[in-house]
């Protein structure tokens, strides 16, 4: 390589020539406001440069509940998959975990489940998380930006629901985005009561910024650890009730007993040994999908994001709402290399800073929903061509990271994006004194398993499948075709409540499960083989594989 | 690891772990540091020191011989957070984790963190009962536990820094007023007319209110 990075800034000579362009304009720019597009120019944008609109990227589901509905090929791939266990491997006689409750998944919506499952008076012996990597590990872990909720006096859940659905593209179900709003401050408060270190004034007034699509100042956040701040209190607040844990053990089927779901069967990560865990009511709070890379995008996802949860709910029986459209977060690291794909927070364009092209211009308003932000960028690379090249041949555009300092006074950066800061001087690159180079990266799994306002998982008439729960980001229905930032932190938390709250309803009141069995996965086996499918995969597919192609090309099963 | 690998240039360990034929199961979380999942230490050749990092922010160099950690035993204090005395958070810290009084000031915790967060610092403030600046000063911990893998004292620094910051967010920080307002309002159903005429609109209603919105102004 012929440009390599022979000074302390981080960047190639080739990229610290562009980062003059944008350095010559900074001052002017700083006093101007790009303007924001009209709700045809949104649509027009989309259309011819975001990835949802590429046709040959999905295809329509050949059997099951959402059968029809157009998915992209990965999802599709699993959808399809022959299911992971066949019921004769299994004795389903044996019951290892006998609980209440079983929570599928570690992460935000799992741990706030299980924490209002047991306020609502299941005892904590009586709920079991299982998480096939830590607890905690999960996309809730990761957000950075904030949380919405109309706290505020200016705001009202009136007004965030307009936001939400119209960033949404009027295609949310209208109860769930109610829900969530509605709901908004009551989590806040939740969270203040457990300690949550939220950035405010002196006098306790919350420190709330926008996000893109927000028409109020609404983003609360523990400067850009926001999601890691609200987990590692809730995890904590979890081990001290004392809710027990599985963790290295993954959900590899539900279990019925015929009528209704009766937990599932799990899979040790490890040793490859199963357990059979029997519950009277089963949450499946497993998250999203970014470990699928879309399309080959590279992810802002944790490592165990694969969708697992859509296939156990999906052969069970349940809809998928929403699932041909996809979020790309806009600004996902460009360079360097090693931590291409990672998020860069919404939060360094609500401070201030501005997306820049290669002539140090502005070209879209920074905050527009992130659909429309991504696809303005895709567009500014591909189709108006003034992007900034790498060495590796990606493209991307600046984002002004420096100018938030010169708006809000020297050690801004440093102080309310500490983590980025850190990211980025970790490999190099002082985001403070130069600009950052992005481009977008697949964040979020915008549609999922329809839900009820209560949490219940629906079939293809959208009724109730007894005893199964959905709640974060494997849920359905809430953000529509697009979520805005903030309402991911918000949503796991009003609905993971909303189905501790719900199961624990039903707990008191259902009688035992009866015999367990697999037979959904005979019907649904039944079902690949009519359609005329021959899957040469199994799923759900737990974790993804980045194993070097030499190393595999070479590796031989001998024991 | 025991084994020698070449790896292409500016891999991070933990790619380069992958790119060795390696699947992980443990040692991974977020792939982008903020899960304290793949603490890793290791030692450059010809030089004493170990040293800690995360194996998905740091470059994998040379030489480097690296080994990853794959779960910390460290032990949890068991608490609630409801009823506590206000001017009596000092002795708290101090009362759950008494073994911070072990503390020698080596500062090997503050050298291992890959945070470069003042670690020792904080045990002194969370020693001298200072709820506040044990917070404050551990905020960007993401709990990966190396500061209580080397400490010679034998303290769980990490699990401390949590009790310091649900102390001080609950008991210190201002309550917000605006926030108990709203969640009144709210269980009163100020807004729940209003909801329900949204949520019954139809779509070219909501387009005309939505466009229609007003915008607070300011970054």
């Amino acid at each position: 390589m012929a440009d390599t990075n022979n000074n302390s800034r981080g960047y190639p000579e080739s990229l610290l020539k562009s980062i003059e362009a944008v350095e010559a304009t900074r001052e002017k720019r700083a006093k101007e406001a790009f303007r924001k597009l009209s709700m045809e120019e949104r649509d027009e944008v989309l259309k011819k440069c975001h990835p949802d609109y590429k046709p040959e990227a999905k295809r329509a589901l050949k059997i099951g509940p959402s059968k029809g509905d157009q998915v992209p090929h990965e999802v599709a791939d699993l959808l399809e998959a022959s299911p992971a266990v066949e019921p004769g491997q299994v004795n389903l006689n044996q019951v290892d975990f006998d609980v209440d409750i079983l929570i599928i998944g570690g992460g935000g919506a799992g741990t706030v489940a299980a924490l209002w499952a047991q306020k609502s008076g299941v005892p904590a012996s009586r709920i079991l998380i299982a998480t096939k990597l830590r607890h905690g590990d999960s996309n809730s872990m990761m957000a950075q930006g904030g949380i919405q909720a109309a706290t505020k006096e200016n705001d009202s859940p009136y007004i965030h629901y307009l936001d939400v659905i119209g960033g949404g593209h009027f295609s949310n179900r209208p109860e769930l985005a109610r829900a969530m709003v509605e709901d908004g401050p009551k989590v806040i408060k939740w969270h203040e009561e457990l300690g949550v270190m939220y950035d405010k004034d002196d006098k306790g007034n919350m420190t709330t910024v926008h996000g893109g699509g927000t028409s109020r100042k609404r983003m609360h956040s523990a400067k850009d650890y926001t999601g890691t701040e609200i987990l590692r209190v809730l995890r904590d607040e979890s081990r001290n009730k004392g809710i027990p844990v599985l963790e290295f053990a993954s959900a590899v089927s539900l279990l019925t007993d015929g009528q209704k779901v009766t937990g599932a069967l799990l899979w040790n990560m490890e040793t490859n040994q199963y357990y059979v865990a029997r519950a009277k009511a089963t949450i499946i709070a497993t998250g999203g999908f970014g470990r699928l890379h879309i399309q080959n995008f590279p992810t802002t996802n944790h490592y165990g994001a694969t969708a697992d949860g859509l296939v156990l709910a999906y052969q069970v029986g349940a809809k998928l709402v929403d699932m041909d459209s996809a979020q790309y977060h806009p600004t996902g690291v460009a360079y360097p290399e090693p931590i291409v794909g990672l998020l860069v927070t919404e939060k360094v364009r609500s401070i201030g800073a501005q997306p820049v092209n290669c002539e140090g211009n502005q070209f879209v308003h920074p905050l527009e929903p992130r659909d429309v932000e991504a696809a303005a960028f895709i567009k500014e690379c591909y189709v108006v061509g003034k992007g900034i090249e790498t060495p590796t041949g990606m493209k991307g555009v600046w984002l002004d990271s420096p100018l938030i300092d010169v708006l809000h006074g020297e050690g801004t950066v440093r102080k309310s994006l500490s983590a980025m800061h850190r990211m980025f001087a970790n490999f190099g690159i002082d985001m403070a004194r130069d600009p950052i180079l992005v481009f977008p990266t697949l964040h979020y799994e915008n549609g999922g398993v329809l839900i009820d306002p209560s949490c219940h998982a629906l079939d293809a008439n959208e009724k109730p499948i007894p005893g199964l729960f959905v709640a974060g980001e494997a849920g359905g229905g809430v953000h529509g075709k697009n979520r805005l930032m903030g309402n991911s932190l918000l949503g796991y938390n009003v609905f993971g409540m909303r189905a501790g709250i719900e199961a624990a309803k039903q707990v008191s009141t259902k009688t035992q499960p009866g015999k367990l069995t697999l037979d959904h996965l005979t019907r649904f086996s039944k079902l690949l083989a009519d359609a005329g499918l021959k899957p040469t995969r199994k799923a759900p597919m737990l974790l993804p594989d980045y194993r070097g192609r030499e190393a595999l090309s070479r590796s031989i099963d001998i024991l | 690891m025991g084994k020698k690998y070449e790896v292409p240039e500016g891999l991070t360990i933990m790619k380069a772990i992958e790119y060795s034929g390696y699947r992980h199961v443990r040692g991974v979380g977020c792939r982008a540091g903020f899960c304290g999942a793949c603490s890793t230490i290791y030692r450059m050749e010809g030089d004493h020191r170990l040293r800690g990092a995360l194996a998905c922010q740091t470059t994998v160099i040379d030489g480097m011989h690296i080994v990853q950690i794959p779960f910390v035993p460290a032990n949890k204090a068991i608490y609630s957070i409801e009823g506590l005395n206000k001017d009596e958070l000092g002795a708290i810290l101090l009362a759950n984790y008494p073994e911070i009084a072990r503390c020698l000031s080596c500062n090997t915790c503050t050298k291992a963190c890959p945070q470069k967060i003042e670690v020792m610092d904080y045990i002194q403030a969370a020693l001298r009962g200072d709820v506040a600046s044990a917070a404050t000063i551990s905020f960007d911990c993401i709990q990966c536990g190396l500061c209580a893998v080397r400490c010679p004292a034998e303290i769980s620094h990490y699990h401390v820094a949590q009790l310091a910051r649900r102390l001080y967010g609950k008991y210190i920080l201002p309550k917000s007023a605006h926030l108990e307002k709203r969640a009144k309002e709210i269980e009163d159903g100020k807004f729940s007319k209003d909801l329900e005429r949204l949520t019954s609109a139809n779509k070219e209603e909501l387009k005309k209110l939505y466009v229609a919105r007003d915008m607070e102004k300011g970054d």
